[in-house]
């Protein structure tokens, strides 16, 4: 009896305790503040050890100053190097093999490197897998492909380090100044270049040609300034609803499209990475655009439009125009049954888009010989052949203007004249938000953007609550 | 004298060591699930109330401490009060549906009559499917236009929606799918218990005349208890973890009207790697789940019965 009622009394905590547990195995965020022993290649350390000092190895060095490429001799000849290169995939393909065959031929040209690929998942889970074993004090990769606008992020978690040593030994100003300079302003701060653009990407217009033809507009070209794209969609759009004059995604990064029409109107959402400007006059301005196509124009359907939806409703006739990346363009020619054109995203004053996607990025403390061979191969990455053939394969920009010199670029764009509007329109390209703290930031903005498109606050109102919580945060950094 | 008071001393140590025994024996059977929980359950959880305690985020590197301070933010903060109210709705909502409408079905289900594994299979189905591929087959059949939900509600002339493009659908859309997925899986539990009740209180109440209304609502449902206990508080939890879908469907959005703690969790670790507010927020989520599950247990523990 008495044992029955020992049992009872410490039953109940012990289960509430094991149901906690299963609840928290679903909390993997609590587990993975912990130090992951596990997350960090083991490939690297290696060969690493064997031909560095193990001073420069150890994750301690990341804070002392000294260990730039040039300060440390290289190693003795023929100590092969192994590198470990993270890479996101955001767009449909086949990244992998392509990748693969990048690595190929730079480990055929440069015998004494060896390049470890590792599929990261998306950007932000590269960042995250970066982000903790900095913190754990794992070995972070060499090499990685981020977001652009990872920079600042990166920096404050002292987990890059500038190329500037790197490029005066490739050439200087020879050798940056035949990226496209819209990429390369996404790469500076304090007086530092910290990255090379990779891949790329820009909004642009697509456009129904035959839906054009059809309701008498020029479909030679796409509309050249807001109040065109306005009369077009209002011609385009059927009063039964079957057809939308134009349709523009607000989920997922709601406010990179929504630069467009900023910097479409003479104008930017910052000036700084510690420096919004989301209350000014163009912004507003800008919003109130993108919320009449809905609710005044009539020209485009209410609420949030996601991202995914975009191509399939372009390419169903649902929509005459979309804005969407450029890196969709090879998808939506396969699956469109009609004539694709392709124009630039506009604002009220003219054409303007803001910049996207990735760049390559050298860790922090990592050995000499390692940095040596990481700057080979982020060059050979970045060289004016491998961007012609990626740009082709896949649908990014090449980040470099002489990829489009080449024969092979000459032979695809004959083929599909199409891509060769969004490398044009980088020439009215802006820089794609970026400022410290950058994911909440954006995310200030982008939830002003949708509250307005759902009709849950005004303009001004929701730009002003975004700038606010936006200096809040950006406050604390000194520049 | 001696001799006796030494045998009472032996007997007494005896004793002791017999009680020491049975009092170590439960400790010792239950050591290998404890060393397992508090590696991986308690002291990450000791950890993050440490981690919760310290301001460490982009603009600061260096954890400092900072008491409560981001539990006070977090408070005043209206956005997360906007999350939490959405977590809550959701929980509120899905559990006594999703637990109800298992029961039900289980009750139909209960009986012979043909195509009964058919019928059984039909509702289980969701729970096979995980739960990313059930939210992106449910992201086609929410688009606007062309999905299949509105096309069939323009079939009964009801305009096509916006179903996760419209703050005031949104959460409603996911609690749709959230009921979908779950059901059939607490239902099986239901079946298994009807199953194990005993029959011939049944016989007894069906010879006393009582109709099976009756018979559900006096023997079934009390019987049954232990096991509404238990699915009460698996409902509770799942519906506290709802993260998945939200990642897949709409990112929290539109305007927050679907962000829930477990996705503002995450995204405010690994996208925002703000590492004292996503501890603080682990630990307020702790804490919702031990007092729901607390409650849940004492005001059910006396009206249980486990077989």
């Amino acid at each position: 009896m008495k044992n029955t009622r020992f049992t009872a009394v410490w039953y109940t905590p012990f289960v509430i305790l094991v149901l906690v547990s299963l609840a928290l195995a679903g909390c993997a965020p609590a587990a993975a503040t912990t130090p992951a022993p596990t997350s960090a290649p083991a490939a690297t350390s290696a060969p690493a050890a064997t031909s560095a000092p193990a001073a420069t190895s150890a994750p301690a060095a990341t804070s002392a100053p000294a260990a730039t490429a040039a300060a440390t001799s290289a190693p003795a000849a023929g100590q092969p190097v192994t590198l470990t290169f993270y890479y996101p995939v955001a767009v449909p393909g086949p990244i992998t093999q392509l990748i693969n065959g990048y690595i190929q031929k730079f480990e055929a040209a440069n015998p004494d490197i060896k390049v470890n690929a590792v599929l990261s998942g998306g950007y932000p889970d590269t960042l995250t897998k970066i982000q903790t074993t900095i913190k754990g004090g794992g070995t972070p990769p060499d090499v990685a492909v981020l977001l652009s606008t990872d920079l600042y992020s990166l920096v404050d978690s002292n987990a890059i380090q500038p190329l500037d040593s790197f490029i005066q030994s490739s050439g200087g100003d020879s050798f940056t100044s035949d990226f496209y300079p819209a990429y390369m302003a996404n790469s500076k701060y304090q007086n530092h270049i910290w990255s090379l653009p990779f891949q790329r990407s820009i909004p642009v217009l697509y456009y129904n040609k035959d839906m054009f033809k059809a309701a008498g507009i020029n479909d030679s070209k796409g509309p050249a300034n807001y109040q065109e794209m306005v009369a077009d969609a209002q011609k385009l759009t059927k009063p039964d609803g079957s057809t939308w004059g134009i349709e523009i995604s607000s989920d997922g990064i709601p406010y990179w499209l929504f630069q467009s029409f900023v910097i479409g109107n003479g104008s930017n959402v910052f000036t700084a990475p510690n420096k919004v400007t989301f209350d000014t006059p163009e912004v507003e301005k800008a919003l109130q655009d993108f919320s009449d196509l809905s609710n005044k124009y009539k020209v485009m359907p209410t609420g949030i439009l996601l991202w995914a939806n975009m191509p399939n409703d372009f390419v169903n006739g649902k929509a005459a125009m979309i804005w969407h990346s450029s890196g969709s363009l090879a998808n939506i020619l396969k699956q469109a049954k009609f004539n694709v054109g392709v124009g630039d995203t506009v604002g009220e004053k003219g054409y303007g888009a803001p910049t996207g996607g990735g760049n390559m990025y050298i860790m922090k403390g990592i050995p000499a010989d390692h940095q040596a061979a990481a700057w080979k191969f982020i060059q050979f990455m970045t060289s004016t052949d491998i961007q012609a053939d990626w740009s082709i394969n896949t649908g990014y920009v090449a980040s470099r203007q002489s990829s489009y010199n080449t024969q092979a670029m000459k032979d695809y764009l004959a083929k599909t004249p199409q891509a060769a509007v969004a490398p044009d329109g980088l020439k009215y390209a802006g820089p794609e938000l970026a400022t410290h703290d950058n994911a909440q930031i954006q995310k200030f903005l982008g939830d002003a953007v949708q509250s307005v498109l759902t009709g849950k606050s005004s303009v001004a109102d929701a730009l002003k609550a975004a700038q606010q919580q936006a200096d809040q945060v950006l406050s604390q950094f000194p520049d | 004298m001696a001799l006796t008071s030494q045998a009472t001393v032996e007997t007494k140590q005896a004793e002791r060591h017999l009680r020491f025994r049975n009092a170590a024996l439960p400790y010792l059977l239950i050591s290998p699930t404890l060393l397992f929980v508090a590696a991986f359950t308690l002291w990450p959880l000791l950890r993050v109330i440490h981690d919760s305690l310290y301001v460490q985020n982009q603009a600061v590197q260096t954890p400092r401490f900072t008491g409560l301070g981001n539990f006070l933010a977090l408070f005043s903060d209206p956005f997360f009060r906007g999350v939490i109210e959405n977590t809550l709705l959701y929980v509120i909502i899905t559990v006594p549906v999703s637990v109800f409408l298992a029961l039900v079905l289980a009750l139909l289900l209960n009986r012979k009559f043909r195509a009964l594994g058919l019928y059984r299979l039909a509702f289980f189905y969701p729970t096979v499917l995980p739960m990313v591929s059930a939210a992106t087959i449910w992201l086609f059949m929410y688009t606007p236009g062309y999905g299949l939900l509105n096309v069939f509600i323009e079939f009964f002339h009801i305009p096509s929606q916006n179903w996760l493009g419209d703050p005031k659908l949104a959460l409603i859309a996911l609690m749709i799918l959230g009921v979908w997925k779950q059901t059939g899986y607490f239902m099986v539990f239901f079946l298994a218990g009807m199953q194990g009740l005993p029959h011939d209180v049944f016989e007894s109440a069906k010879l006393d005349g009582a109709n099976i209304v009756q018979s559900t609502l006096a023997i079934t449902l009390p019987l049954l208890m232990g096991t509404t206990l238990f699915v009460t508080t698996i409902a509770v939890i799942n519906a506290f973890e709802t993260v998945d879908q939200i990642y897949i469907m709409t990112g929290g959005g539109p305007v927050n009207a679907t962000n829930m703690l477990l996705f503002d969790l995450w995204q405010t670790l690994f996208s925002y790697l703000d590492v004292g507010r996503a501890s603080a927020i682990s630990v307020i989520l702790v804490v919702m789940l031990l007092v729901f599950t607390a409650v849940n247990f004492i005001s059910t523990e006396r009206r249980a019965t486990y077989e």
